[in-house]
């Protein structure tokens, strides 16, 4: 796995200086515990997959992320098949401070889900059950294990629509998306999961559920402090969430898709105005993909760009609409395509005449990420910024990391841009290792240019690993002192997904 | 060469269907330009950016939506349209090929075609018989299944999917009906550029009733029913486990 001894010793170092705080008052499951925790899992074969030294079960999928910047050391993986038993795991680890990393689809983009070292990993992948749709309110209730996928899957075929889609959706699993507040390419028009999710039950670290709207799911409910919304976005460092009620959408029975190649930023801009103008209420989403990102997607897909007379273009940008009546949405997508065109505003652009040209067209958008991954070892950033400061920050960057450059570097960068949602994507391709010193600097520039615009450093991938060091350079002592507060009022002994999310509690 | 070929509008070929009085449910529904009728129109505009053809002439039958459909034909590529206009549902269970060829018989024969391309079949009825009745109609040459078509010496050169391979048919003069498959072309997408200007080409609207021909459906529908639904799969632990599950459930081990 190491080419030399050096990255070796880069490698080691980086995970004792990680671990070894979060970790210090935590216990190593032994023989025994593995024991214990199978007989809670009334021993089920396969209920608990154990690594040991010599033999052993290959646990590298849930120990390393998508990828492949975070590697854990775990050798114990527990996969509860209900609530009951994910309590009485939790239970038993807080007892023995055993720590815990819960795990839905491994699909998180900044290591909140691989353990640090030897935690027990918790994954949900046998909770997937989907229980309910009530197709009066639209409410669906499941399990926190369900791919994402098979949830649209099955609203749909109920004409219903899961109000988060993402790239990840074959693998990642709604608890994960619960967990990380995920936004997604429809987030502008269907909103966060802080306005979806109707019910949660969680597990907290002692093992006691907490059925917050589940069981009884309403559209509205007053009673007491809307609890659930603290688990929205926590990553599992405060509980463990079990099942969810969702509010769903119906299906839009009329969807509009289009592909437009602009030669200037300030075109997207103008796309952008003219879109929430002229399309109002059934815009859904407005994606953008830059040049070099979309040569890249077309070349390691080995799919031709659909706009053959638009090679080089330096941004691409996809809109898709969702109504009730295709006549209506029709109208409003050829004025939208009118005004763009007499505008001199987009190079070209083709619109989607079938369902399949409407997913070749996704499946550009959604391949960023694997055609990245695929090219080199990706220094991956998710910001918030103003959007008209999309370009120069990116030139910023490009700037800082010019002068005395590690190895050639790449510049891919996509996103959600109608949320001011930034992807940014520094690869060094064709080499497939992590280089500390350029992280830092690039980290170091990604910060100070989101700083000063006023932006987030995090809009959707959350902090895991990776991000949790800012956090006190992002709130004020107060704020985060009632931060770690929360955290010691549902999981006191610090078991659950250590080493994640806050920084180090020094009082 | 002056060229006719047809575009039928079905359901999106990516759209489950429901069964709803003994037919499919059209309610709300994507509907599309037939995937084979798409071929049909790409290469037609191929034959005349190879200055093969001279007119490309798109047409339509059904509801007026089907204007939607005939634009996007005319942003690929072809010069103008002709919608044949009804209300009768053009997936079988009103008008079917019978009627349906008798029109783009009369249609061929005002326009002086000399060369229909139709999809070898609409993906709703899935009947593949209004390219040979046509050319039946018209007591034209006919080649079904295009797989490659050139346009040669004032005739075409086709060749044509067979079960164990391909197999190439020489047209020496024209006019001819010729059915498209799927091997036959990449459909282009219809560009921004393209869509405005198919705004100010020209579609003309016929009924369908003014044709003095028999529009009735002479075969008769019995029932139309869903494909019966897939059991779910399950995940087995382990080996040991699957080989009891074939043995004693599936029954397909000793
Ligand atoms: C190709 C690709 C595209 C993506 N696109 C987007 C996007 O558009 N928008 C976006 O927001 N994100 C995106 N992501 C990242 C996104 O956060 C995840 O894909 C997804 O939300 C995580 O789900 P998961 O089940 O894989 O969670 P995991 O990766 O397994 O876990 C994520 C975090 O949640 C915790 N966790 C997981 N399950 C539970 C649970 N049941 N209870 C408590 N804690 C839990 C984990 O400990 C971890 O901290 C993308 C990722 C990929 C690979």
């Amino acid at each position: 796995m190491f080419r030399n001894q050096s990255s070796l010793r880069r490698y080691a170092n980086r995970f004792i200086s990680r671990s070894s705080t979060a970790l210090a008052s935590l216990n190593r499951p032994t023989e025994i515990d593995v024991q214990e925790l199978l007989k809670l899992l009334n021993n089920r074969p396969n209920g608990v997959l154990v690594a040991e030294d010599g033999v052993s079960e290959d646990l590298t999928r849930y120990n390393h992320d998508w990828t492949n910047q975070y590697k854990g050391n775990s050798r114990v993986v527990v996969r509860p098949q209900s609530t009951a038993e994910v309590s009485r795991i939790l239970k038993y680890c807080n007892s023995r401070m055993i720590g815990v990393v819960p795990q839905g689809g491994n699909t998180a983009l900044t290591g909140g889900s691989v353990p640090l070292d030897c935690e027990v990993v918790l994954s949900l992948e046998k909770m997937s059950d989907i229980h309910s749709l009530d197709p009066t309110t639209g409410i669906l209730t499941c399990d926190a294990g369900c791919i994402l996928q098979n949830l649209l899957d099955f609203a749909a075929a109920k004409d219903h629509l899961v109000p988060v889609d993402l790239g990840a959706k074959g693998t990642c699993q709604i608890g994960g998306n619960i967990s990380t507040n995920a936004g997604g390419s429809f987030y502008f028009r269907y909103g966060s999961l802080h306005a979806n999710v109707v019910g949660l039950e969680v597990v907290l670290a002692n093992g006691d559920i907490l059925d917050m709207g589940c069981t009884t799911a309403n559209l509205k409910d007053n009673t007491g402090y809307d609890m659930k919304h603290l688990f929205i976005g926590a990553e599992g460092t405060l509980g463990i969430v079990t099942r969810a009620a969702l509010l769903c959408p119906r299906l839009p029975p009329s969807r509009c898709t289009t592909l437009l190649a602009c030669d200037s930023f300030d075109n997207v801009l103008n796309v952008l105005e003219i879109a929430k103008k002229s399309l109002g209420e059934i815009l859904a989403a407005f994606e953008f993909i830059d040049g070099p990102a979309m040569n890249l997607v077309c070349q390691t897909q080995s799919k031709p760009l659909p706009l053959p007379a638009s090679q080089d273009c330096p941004y691409y940008v996809l809109v898709e609409s969702h109504g009730s009546c295709a006549e209506h949405d029709q109208a409003k997508m050829d004025k939208f395509l009118n005004i763009l065109y007499e505008e001199d505003y987009v190079v070209d652009g083709v619109v989607a005449a079938s369902l399949e040209q409407m997913n070749a067209m996704w499946y550009l958008r959604e391949s960023c990420n694997p055609s990245c991954v695929s090219s080199g070892y990706v220094y991956k950033y998710d910001v918030s910024l103003p959007i008209p400061e999309f370009p120069r920050f990116v030139e910023e960057l490009k700037e800082a990391l010019n002068d005395r450059t590690f190895c050639s570097l790449d510049y891919f960068n996509w996103g959600h841009v109608i949320d001011g949602n930034l992807h940014c994507n520094v690869v060094c391709r064709g080499n497939f290792e992590t280089n500390s010193s350029l992280r830092e600097r690039i980290d170091r520039y990604v910060f100070e240019g989101v700083e000063k615009r006023g932006g987030s450093i995090s809009a959707e991938h959350g902090l895991g690993q990776q991000k949790r060091k800012y956090m006190a350079k992002l709130h004020g002592s107060e704020t985060l002192s009632k931060m770690y507060d929360i955290k010691r009022l549902f999981d006191p002994n610090r078991i659950l997904n250590p080493g994640k999310y806050l920084p180090e509690d020094c009082r | 060469m002056k060229v006719l070929v047809g575009v039928k509008r079905v359901v999106d070929y990516a759209v489950k269907v429901r069964v709803q009085n003994k037919s499919v449910d059209l309610n709300n529904v994507k509907m599309s330009l037939n995937p084979f009728c798409e071929i049909a129109v790409e290469e037609a505009v191929r034959l005349k950016e190879g200055k093969h053809a001279d007119e490309v002439v798109a047409m339509s039958i059904g509801p007026k939506q089907c204007t939607e459909t005939l634009r996007t034909a005319l942003a690929m590529g072809c010069d103008r349209a002709i919608h044949v206009t009804t209300d009768l549902r053009t997936d079988y269970m009103d008008l079917q090929p019978y009627a349906i060829a008798k029109i783009f018989e009369k249609v061929a024969e005002q326009e002086g075609t000399d060369l229909v391309l139709l999809g070898k079949q609409g993906i709703d009825s899935d009947c593949g018989q209004t390219g040979p009745m046509l050319a039946g109609f018209l007591g034209w040459p006919q080649v079904t299944f295009a797989a490659n078509l050139e346009a040669k010496d004032g005739g075409i050169q086709v060749e044509r999917e067979t079960d164990a391979g391909t197999e190439t048919i020489n047209i020496p003069s024209l006019p001819a009906v010729v059915t498209c498959d799927l091997r036959l072309n990449e459909p282009r997408y219809a560009t921004l550029p393209n869509i405005m200007k198919a705004k100010k080409k020209k579609v003309d609207t016929i009924a369908a009733d003014s044709f003095g021909i028999d529009l009735e459906a002479h075969n008769e529908v019995l029932e139309v029913f869903e494909p019966p639904q897939r059991q779910e799969g399950i995940m087995v632990d382990d080996i040991d486990q699957l080989v009891d599950k074939l043995k004693n459930e599936a029954g397909v081990l000793a």
